[in-house]
């Protein structure tokens, strides 16, 4: 069964298609293009309209790419949610059309869902993992229980993208900060002291950002600052993914989201595996980052395991939580 | 000495040792060799410190909490007394509903014993709770800190909640229990407290 999925909840706009061999997942194309801003944060607005201006031409290009032609396609997928509004609704109305035109079925699907499942539909090994998914506004530590995806820790502020994007700002650094952040770290030397803020299994990161930036205006080392917030946010990710794994008893752990092409948090995050005898997951960085082809694979199994939506039921949800989805293609 | 260990947490293992002729738990946080030692260290020592500090005091307001015999700072580690009973997370989801609602009525009394001296738990979990001798015993007070505002008494019924929703989703009214244990006891306004808990949830994420 081949899928289409449209990926758009925030600055990429993505268009996958996947395949299914024996339970797992065959991506043949995954073609990204994210909108960056030329100065400051995101604009949904903006964003929305640079979406639209790139995914009929993306659909196309995915679609030769992966070699099927437009009528091998069983089903079209798209992120429902959660994100930005005005993005949502441009990457819904391309699979609304998709769907239509082609006449075939369509499936909106959980964003943070699809992270996880890219991990189990694409890396050997990889079943019932704790799932630590860090990108620009998420932050949370997602596992399998009764029936659901539960979140069982997740920033009580900002997510950690947001936080290292926030910060790069402040020093003029242009979007994405994370990797200039993490360039400037390896030549931290000295650790300068921050706020390690955990409450049971959530995080905080807003605290911390204010202490940064005051070591920034105080003229410490950027290096150093660098250094010291990635040694501290990322050891506090660690800690509170260990806390879910402890808790739910399960021995892998899955990387997702942007900050996890980071080599310094999959270093700590390998490293508490080993420790804890349990197996450390990565899946390749273009199904970390925001993507297609992770739409469509959650699409496909949701359709396999019986679910239909009409056209009707494929309004867009900005604050569709990871716990809402019922799980009905797992046991 | 040949040391049994009975649990390994996510921060520490508790062993089964002597101690002056006794049978104690030592709970011994173990050093995380992926966070810098400058880190960890800090952590290790800080954390044991004030569990101790927590424990004896919430102890001397009535929680039931195991008996401090010991504490070593540099190496992290506590020695306590042994509790023979049973978690509260092992047997939640197997008593009748009769008596969940007595012992959430208990779990919550407790909770604003420790409240009401302003002491905060950070990790009230039903794997933090201990039945013995039909006393709730709270152990693992290793994230938890002194603080009189209400909303860190709110964050604290928060990580409980989330905690009972993920792993007794079934029986999702131990929490109204539980809160109406905490509301008979908790000296103070008791709604203030109760309605943080609201505002921290629709404060999280996509609520």
């Amino acid at each position: 069964m081949i899928s289409l999925g449209v990926e758009g909840t925030a600055h990429t706009i993505s268009i996958g298609i996947v395949d299914d061999t024996r339970g797992k997942c065959k991506v043949l194309s995954n073609i990204i293009k994210i909108y960056r801003p030329e100065k400051g944060g995101i604009h949904p607005r903006e964003a929305a309209n640079h979406h639209a201006n790139y995914v009929a031409d993306l659909i196309k290009e995915s679609i030769k790419k992966s070699g099927v032609d437009f009528k091998d396609v069983d089903i079209i997928s798209f992120s429902r949610g959660p994100g930005l509004g005005p993005c949502l609704r441009t990457a819904a109305t391309a699979a609304r059309a998709l769907s239509l035109s082609l006449e075939k079925p369509i499936m909106g699907v959980n964003h943070c869902v699809a992270h996880l499942e890219i991990g189990r539909g694409t890396l050997a090994g990889c079943k019932d993992p704790v799932l630590l998914y860090t990108s620009g506004a998420n932050t949370q530590v997602i596992a399998f229980a009764e029936g659901k995806y539960r979140v069982f820790g997740e920033t009580l502020d900002i997510g950690i993208g947001n936080c290292l994007d926030k910060f790069g700002r402040t020093i003029g650094l242009d979007f994405p900060c994370g990797p200039k952040i993490e360039e400037l770290a390896k030549n931290g030397k000295q650790y300068l002291e921050l706020p390690y803020s955990i409450k049971g299994m959530d995080i905080a990161f807003s605290g911390l950002l204010t202490a940064a930036e005051h070591y920034y205006k105080n003229g410490e080392k950027l290096e150093d600052i660098c250094y010291s917030i990635q040694e501290t946010t990322f050891a506090a990710l660690t800690e509170v993914t260990e806390r879910a794994m402890a808790h739910t008893d399960k021995y892998e752990v899955l990387l997702g989201g942007g900050v996890a092409a980071n080599k310094r948090l999959r270093n700590m995050v390998n490293t508490m595996a080993s420790a804890r005898e349990a197996c450390f997951f990565v899946p390749s960085k273009d199904l970390c980052v925001d993507n297609g082809a992770m739409i469509a694979w959650l699409g496909l199994l949701m359709y396999n395991s019986g679910l239909r939506m009409s056209i009707e039921e494929t309004v867009i949800d900005q604050y569709f939580r990871t716990d809402m989805v019922d799980v009905s293609w797992r046991d | 000495m040949t040391k049994k260990i009975l649990y390994r947490g996510a921060e520490a293992e508790i062993q089964l040792a002597k101690h002056m002729g006794h049978q104690v738990v030592q709970k011994r946080r173990i050093k995380k060799t992926y966070r810098i030692k400058n880190i960890d260290d800090k952590l290790v020592s800080y954390r044991t410190r004030e569990e101790a500090k927590l424990m004896t005091e919430a102890r001397l307001h009535g929680v039931s909490i195991p008996i401090i015999y010991d504490v070593d700072l540099e190496n992290g580690v506590i020695t306590m007394e042994y509790l023979k009973g049973k978690r509260i997370k092992d047997i939640l989801n197997k008593i009748s509903e009769k008596e969940r609602k007595r012992i959430c009525n208990k779990i919550g009394d407790s909770i604003a014993r420790f409240h009401n001296s302003n002491i905060i738990h950070g990790d009230i979990t039903t794997s933090n709770m201990i039945l013995m001798d039909d006393k709730i015993h709270f152990i693992d007070f290793g994230l938890g800190e002194k603080n009189s505002e209400i909303e860190a008494k709110g964050v604290d019924l928060h990580v409980l909640m989330e905690a009972i929703e993920s792993t007794h989703s079934k029986y999702s009214n131990c929490f109204k229990y539980i809160l109406d244990g905490y509301r008979k006891e908790y000296k103070g306004n008791s709604d203030y407290v109760i309605n943080k808990i609201d505002e921290i949830v629709k404060r999280g994420r996509y609520r």
